[in-house]
This record gives C-alpha cells, sequence and structure tokens, in this order.
C-alpha cells in the first residue's frame, strides 16, 4: 500500500493547481463563461501546450500514458477551480472512447486533434426515457448501403454546442433495454441531419438536446464492434464517474476552507459566527464529509488503476454514493454559514453549490449508484 | 378531541371551492406552474389583477385582519380551510409584506391616518411594501442595526444601508427599522419608520441570486427626508414592534398546504418518469423517501394545529412557533431537492426565460420553474430568522437552557 505520488504525477498535479490559482480566479472565470462559447479556446490551447489533453493516451498515440491516478489529480484541481473548459466531455468520454476502441483511421482523425487541442468532442449516450440506463435506447442506426442511418433523440449532451464531433450511442439490434445490440457511432457536428438545441445547464456549462434524423455515415463511423458496445460505453462512463467525484470532492475542499474563513471574519453578537459552537460542529461535520470523500476517491481511482473488473466497478459506485450524499451536505451548509451572502451569484460560494447538485445527478445519482453497488458481489 | 370537519365546514369548504375554481381557473393555474419568474409586482397581469380584485369584491383578500379594515371574522377552522384550499389552487398571494407583516403593526399600534392611508391600498394590493431590516453589519444580530435617523424639524434625516431588500425595486413603500438613539440598550434606541421609496435620496442596487434571479437589493439611504407623521408608534419603541410582527412571519413561513401541494405533484411527476419499463414511482428506494417526508408534514401539520388551537384560546403564537419554521422549511426543501432529482438528467438545463418563452421548455415544462423554486428556496434557512436562530430561541426560551 501506498499512497504517495510518483515525481511525474506531482508535476502534473503542480502545474494544473498552479493554473487554477494562478490563472482561474473566480473573476478570469466569469470572464471566461461571457465568451461565446462559453469558455476560452485559449485556455484550452494552454491546456494542450501543457500536455494535460495527452495525459490518459497510449505513447503510441501521441499520448503520455497516464491512467486513473492522473485523471484523479487533474478533476481535482479542475474541480477546486471550478474550470468550465470542456476536459470531461472531450478527453474523458470521447477520448476514452477513441483511445479504448478506435480503430488506426480514426485515432488519426480524432485522436490526433484532441491532443493538439484542434478538435472538441462530446458523448450523446443519454435519452430522455433512459434515466440512468446506458442500455435504454431508442435511438437506431439502421443498415443503409455501405454505412449506416442513425435516428433518435439524445438529451443534455455536454459540451454539444461546441463539439467538432459526437459519440452516439445506437441501438443496431434488439429491444429498448436489451443489454445486446448497441454500438458506438462517430458522428461529425455537421453531419446532414443533425441538428441541436443548445442551452446553458445550472452550473453555468453548456449542453444540447441532439436530433439525428436519418444521419448517413459510413461503416468507418463505427467504433469497436458493432451490435456489441455497452461493456465499452460502462467502462467509459465509469472512468468520468470518477472524474466528476473527483471534482466534486475539490470543490468541497474549497467550500469547507471557505466557509471557516468567513466564519472568523463575519461578526454578529459582538462575535465571530466561528465562535458559535452549532457553527463550529457544523464545520466539523463538513470537514469530515470531505475526509470521507477523500478516501473513497483513492479507492475508487487506485481498484481502476489495478484493471477494471467489478471490484473497480463498486469501488466507483460506493465512491459516487459518498459523493452525491457528501456534496449535497457541504454545498447546502456552506451557502447555510454564509447567510445571505451564500445565496449571491456573485460569490463563489453558491456556483460550487450548483456544481455539487449537478455532479449528483451526472452519471447516475445515489441510488442509482447505491442499487449498483448493491448488485455486486 | 376530533379532527373531523363539521358540516356547516364542509359547506364552508365547498364555497370556497368554488370561488377559487371560478376565479382562478385550472388553465391560469398549469400556465403559472410553468414559469419560474421571480418578479414581485403590482400582480399587473391581467388575470392576477382580475384575481385581486374578486377578492376583494368578495371580502376575503385578508381573511385575518379585523373586521373594520376588511378582514372576516371567519373561526379558525375556515381561515385552516381557507390556507388549504389557496394552496391547493396555486392562486396569487397579495404581497406578503404589505399584507401579513405591516397590516397587523398598523391596525395595533398605527394612528387613524396611517391606517386609512395604507390600509385599504394595501388589501387591494395597489401599493406594495418592502421590508428594510437586515443591514450588512445586521443580520441575525438585528439589534446591531445602525441606519440613522436624526429628527430635523418635521421630518426625520435618514442615513445608511439596508441590504436584502426583497421587492425595493417595485415597492412603493419600505417599512423601516432605523436608530433614533444610541444610548442604554441597543433595541430601546429603535424606530419603526414608513419610508416612501420615491423620496430623494434613495438608491436601489440589484443584488442577482443564484439562477440569476432578481429578488433583492441593496438600499442606500442618503439625507433621506421622512415626516415625523410616518412614524408608526412610539419612537425608540420599534423593536417591539417588529418582534411581533416577526412571529407572524414565523407561522407564514411553515407553508405546510405549499409543501402537500408539492409533495403531490412531486408523486405525480414521478409516476409518468419512465424508469425501466415502469415509472419512478415504482421504484421502492424512492418511494420510501418520499413517504418518509409525507410523515414528517403530516406531523408539522397536527403540530400547526395545535398551535393555531392555542392561538384561539387566546395566546400568541409562542416560541413554539419556531418548531413550524425549523421543520417547515426542512421539509419544503427536501421537497424541491427530491423534485429536481425526479428529473434526472432534465434537471441541469436552465436555458434563459426568453428561449423558454421563444423555443419551450427543454424535457419538463417544469424543471425549469422546479430548479428556480430549489435554489431559491435555500434561502428559507437563512430569513426570517434563520434557523440556527430559531433552535438558539427554543432552548432559550422553551427548554430553559
Ligand atoms: C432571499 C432573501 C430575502 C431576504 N429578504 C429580506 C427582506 O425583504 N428584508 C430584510 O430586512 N431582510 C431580508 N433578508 C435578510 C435575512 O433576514 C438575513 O439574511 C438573515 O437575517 C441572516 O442574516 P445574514 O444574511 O447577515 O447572515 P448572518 O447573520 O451573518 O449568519 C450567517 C450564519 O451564521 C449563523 N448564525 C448567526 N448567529 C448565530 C448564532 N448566534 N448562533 C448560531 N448560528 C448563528 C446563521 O444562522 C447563518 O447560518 C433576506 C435574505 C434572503 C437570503
Amino acid at each position: 500500500m501506498d499512497f504517495s505520488l510518483s515525481d511525474e504525477q506531482s508535476l502534473l498535479k503542480d502545474s494544473v493547481e498552479r493554473f487554477v490559482q494562478n490563472d482561474y480566479d473566480f473573476d478570469k472565470r466569469r470572464k471566461v463563461m461571457a465568451e461565446e462559447d462559453g469558455f476560452s479556446r485559449k485556455n484550452w490551447q494552454q491546456f494542450a501546450e501543457l500536455g494535460w489533453l495527452a495525459i490518459p493516451f497510449a505513447e503510441d498515440d501521441g499520448g503520455f500514458g497516464g491512467g486513473p491516478i492522473e485523471l484523479m489529480l487533474i478533476m481535482e484541481q479542475i474541480g477546486r477551480g471550478l474550470v468550465v473548459e470542456p476536459y470531461l466531455p472531450t478527453v474523458v468520454l470521447a477520448g476514452g472512447a477513441l483511445r479504448r476502441a478506435g480503430s488506426a483511421a480514426q485515432k488519426e482523425q480524432y485522436l490526433a486533434g484532441i491532443i493538439d487541442g484542434s478538435k472538441l468532442g462530446a458523448f450523446a449516450f443519454a435519452e430522455p426515457q433512459g434515466r440512468f440506463n446506458l442500455a435504454d435506447l431508442t435511438t437506431t442506426a439502421k443498415k443503409e448501403g455501405d454505412g449506416y442511418a442513425l435516428s433518435g433523440h439524445k438529451c443534455v449532451v455536454l459540451n454539444g454546442p461546441s463539439a467538432d464531433f459526437f459519440l452516439v450511442s445506437a441501438r443496431t439490434a434488439g429491444d429498448q433495454r436489451d443489454t445486446k445490440g448497441i454500438s458506438l457511432f462517430l458522428v461529425d457536428a455537421d453531419a446532414k441531419g443533425l441538428s441541436r438545441r443548445d442551452y446553458p445547464t445550472v452550473d453555468g456549462l453548456r449542453a444540447s438536446e441532439v436530433m439525428l434524423d436519418g444521419v448517413k455515415v459510413g461503416k468507418d463511423a463505427l467504433l469497436g464492434d458493432a451490435d456489441a458496445a455497452l461493456p465499452l460505453i460502462e467502462e467509459i462512463i465509469d472512468d468520468a464517474t470518477l472524474a466528476v467525484g473527483c471534482e466534486a470532492v475539490g470543490g468541497m475542499e474549497v467550500l469547507y476552507k471557505t466557509t471557516v474563513d468567513y466564519s472568523k471574519q463575519r461578526v454578529q453578537f459582538g462575535q465571530p459566527i466561528g465562535k458559535f459552537q452549532v457553527l463550529q460542529h457544523r464545520m466539523v461535520d463538513m470537514f469530515m464529509e470531505y475526509e470521507q470523500s477523500k478516501s473513497l476517491m483513492f479507492m475508487a481511482a487506485m481498484r481502476l488503476d489495478e484493471g477494471y473488473n467489478e471490484a473497480a466497478k463498486k469501488a466507483v459506485s460506493g465512491f459516487k454514493v459518498q459523493v452525491g450524499k457528501s456534496g449535497r451536505f457541504v454545498g447546502q451548509q456552506a451557502v447555510q454559514l454564509h447567510g445571505g451572502m451564500g445565496m449571491t451569484e456573485e460569490l463563489a460560494v453558491g456556483h460550487y453549490f450548483k456544481r455539487l447538485t449537478m455532479i449528483d445527478t451526472l452519471f447516475g445519482n445515489v441510488d442509482f449508484h447505491l442499487k449498483r453497488y448493491g448488485s455486486f458481489d | 378531541m376530533d379532527l373531523k370537519l363539521r358540516e356547516d365546514d364542509l359547506a364552508f369548504q365547498r364555497e370556497v371551492r368554488e370561488f377559487l375554481d371560478r376565479h382562478w381557473p385550472e388553465d391560469v393555474r398549469e400556465a403559472r406552474r410553468n414559469t419560474g419568474r421571480f418578479e414581485e409586482t403590482k400582480g399587473e397581469s391581467p388575470e392576477v389583477r382580475r384575481f385581486f380584485d374578486a377578492l376583494n369584491e368578495r371580502g376575503w383578500a385578508v381573511p385575518n385582519w379585523p373586521s373594520e379594515w376588511g378582514g372576516t371574522d371567519w373561526t379558525p377552522t375556515q381561515k385552516y380551510i381557507w390556507d388549504k384550499e389557496t394552496a391547493r389552487a396555486e392562486c396569487p398571494q397579495l404581497s406578503a409584506f404589505g399584507a401579513r407583516m405591516l397590516a397587523p403593526v398598523l391596525y395595533t399600534w398605527g394612528t387613524d391616518e396611517q391606517k386609512e392611508r395604507f390600509l385599504p391600498a394595501i388589501r387591494e394590493q395597489k401599493m406594495i411594501w418592502c421590508q428594510g431590516y437586515s443591514e450588512p453589519g445586521a443580520g441575525s444580530d438585528l439589534a446591531a442595526l445602525g441606519t440613522r435617523a436624526v429628527r430635523d424639524g418635521d421630518d426625520f434625516v435618514v442615513n445608511g444601508t439596508k441590504i436584502w431588500t426583497t421587492g425595493a425595486h417595485v415597492a412603493d413603500w419600505m417599512f423601516c427599522l432605523v436608530r433614533t438613539s444610541t444610548e442604554g440598550k441597543r433595541q430601546e434606541g429603535i424606530s419603526f419608520l414608513l419610508i416612501d421609496m420615491t423620496t430623494p435620496g434613495i438608491t436601489v442596487n440589484p443584488i442577482h441570486l443564484l439562477g440569476g434571479i432578481h429578488s433583492v437589493n441593496e438600499v442606500e439611504l442618503k439625507d433621506v427626508r421622512v415626516p415625523v407623521a410616518n412614524l408608526v408608534g412610539e419612537e425608540n419603541r420599534g423593536w417591539t414592534y417588529a418582534k411581533g410582527l416577526l412571529t407572524h412571519e414565523r407561522t407564514g413561513i411553515a407553508g405546510v398546504a405549499r409543501s402537500e401541494v408539492a409533495l403531490e405533484r412531486l408523486k405525480a411527476i414521478a409516476a409518468r418518469t419512465a424508469v425501466d419499463g415502469g415509472s419512478l414511482w415504482d421504484d421502492a428506494d424512492f418511494r420510501r423517501r418520499v413517504i418518509e417526508l409525507e410523515i414528517d408534514l403530516e406531523a408539522l401539520a397536527m403540530t400547526e394545529l395545535r398551535v393555531l388551537s392555542q392561538v384561539e384560546q387566546g395566546g400568541a403564537p409562542g416560541p413554539e412557533s419556531s418548531i413550524l419554521k425549523i421543520r417547515g422549511t426542512e421539509i419544503s426543501q427536501a421537497l424541491q431537492v427530491m423534485q429536481i432529482e425526479v428529473f434526472g438528467y432534465y434537471g441541469m438545463p436552465y436555458p434563459d426565460q426568453t428561449l423558454i418563452d421563444n423555443e419551450g421548455p427543454v424535457g419538463e415544462a417544469y424543471a425549469h420553474a422546479a430548479m428556480q423554486a430549489m435554489l431559491y428556496g435555500r434561502a428559507a434557512t437563512i430569513f426570517g430568522g434563520s434557523n440556527e436562530i430559531q433552535k438558539n430561541i427554543i432552548s432559550k426560551a422553551v427548554l430553559g437552557l
């Protein structure tokens, strides 16, 4: 057992941490969010130059060969800075699919662009009727000539508005919730028959409803094997679940520390409110929720690092349950202890609270992951 | 002891329902349900205006006021029925600052001129009020307020800053706590002033809350001249008046009937939310949590009835009313969070209102309004005396600790 980081890992962590501290304070973030894309292309190029966009990819593919531990280190800092640039949809989700199942040609066409920062991606996996069930799909891909024609409605596709290409899960065989008969496709954003409705999400990110109306793709658009994509999708989503969980841990750390600081400064009844014992205990609880979440974060990252198996899936679900509950508590109490100030858009506190609330939903909420955890021995 | 409604109460209930169904019909309810607009206005939208007019015509606008000012002589049971039915009908409420908070102070301590001038206009929702209590340095510790009012001839000259003033940007008037003396106990140097918002020297700066909601403001007062005739009661006794008023705020804040409506809606939406070929309502884990909340709410409803029956027997709501505020807000917040949960991924989209007006909602029509309610709802445990402060009150005044 070893909780220490390698030199390379420490360097990576420091580099992301420095960026968040020096180049991503709350005002800068606000400006970035006001840009047309809702994030900064300039920052994105900087991420590419710093090598962060190459982290999870194999050295043969031009990457850095990082794994779940590196992902954890990056995402925790992203969570601390509430970074809005689309690392999760592009590198973790779209990149995660390409690096696992992409053909040489597909990697050449898409992965290289992800790594050098010129291509952004999005993963259209959810559907309005499907809730968190990755196999509940009504979008179809019908064989047509040499390729396929895709039709259906994909919902709340993160980074949809800026994506150059989409990964789309669709049914090539079987019934609505069958685990077999699911395939993954690469679809360019400007494909004929693809339309979007773009909107912001409550945490200030951007997403889209993606409508596919007989979108024609060649057979080279198929990613991995036909009819057998569910295990791959599940694996990508587990990676992403770890990623947003780490983000939440980073956010919780900021929230409990900010709240402690505020309680030392805010004076009511002639004393700093941090002197009231009931608030002291509340902040101790916030701190403990953060620590417990962090422990399961390490566990999930290390299990995934050992290999993708039941133990890893279970650890990810356990982590997500913990983060869902802790994030809710820490977010709500941070607002509460800031009083009226905590309710304002002006302070960062509320923005962390909103992000934590969304993370509870992303890739399955507490109930979903409780059940999933319980389904393993 | 008996919980059954008597025959005449049932008849009253039917009468109320009929009135509400006629003047606030289902199609209007449905349309309003799905807009999360947070605006305190004079109710200028035509259907709202018509509703308030109908209320006034029927004599039901302000059931709790004394009858000489347009109130009713309803029994506590009838008032209870009224609260339940109006919540069920989701009809608009008169702005609470005037009708529920200021009016009791005015009809108890105001001069005849003040009553004549303000009460009818409040009852008809033709004059909107805001509450200027909190200041940057005086939140939970309200008695620390420092906005100064200094006598100069027939006027007070007021200087200071109020904050979190709900609706100041649409209000005609503000009732305000100001410091008129710095001697003796802090509470004994505070006066209750009525300030016309058009008076020179007042600046209203918006504060944006989570989700971009604009309901609160910062109000700067610079050499604002307020006629002495606008002082309520005696100088330096404002704290006593305001405290009486805070208890009113506290019982209203339990929102039992509103939570009952929210609970029913939560169940209905869960029942039509698809999960794995069934509905979310079929999910035992989810259902269990909803039912736990329902039982909490039932207990609160009974606690409220017990407090009300005490009041009926001649008491004012005592420190026990803090229970209503604490549990009421906890339950409504829990319901709001669960409502978001029901929407799954469709809890996330947050398009702005003009986009929704043009293109329709994303996902469930109600999701946007529910998200605003959840975000704004966090304030319920902060304002009206935070829940921590309420617990301090119970531990001191009830438990004697
Ligand atoms: C949406 C909204 C609308 C509002 N509308 C109005 C309005 O119309 N008019 C108006 O005058 N005011 C209004 N308020 C202000 C509201 O009354 C104050 O926010 C409230 O009194 C708390 O004060 P504060 O925000 O300064 O928090 P603080 O008093 O600074 O409290 C911060 C935290 O410390 C805790 N705390 C403070 N003292 C103690 C203690 N002794 N023991 C334990 N814990 C303690 C509080 O519970 C809270 O969690 C509004 C507030 C909000 C959020």
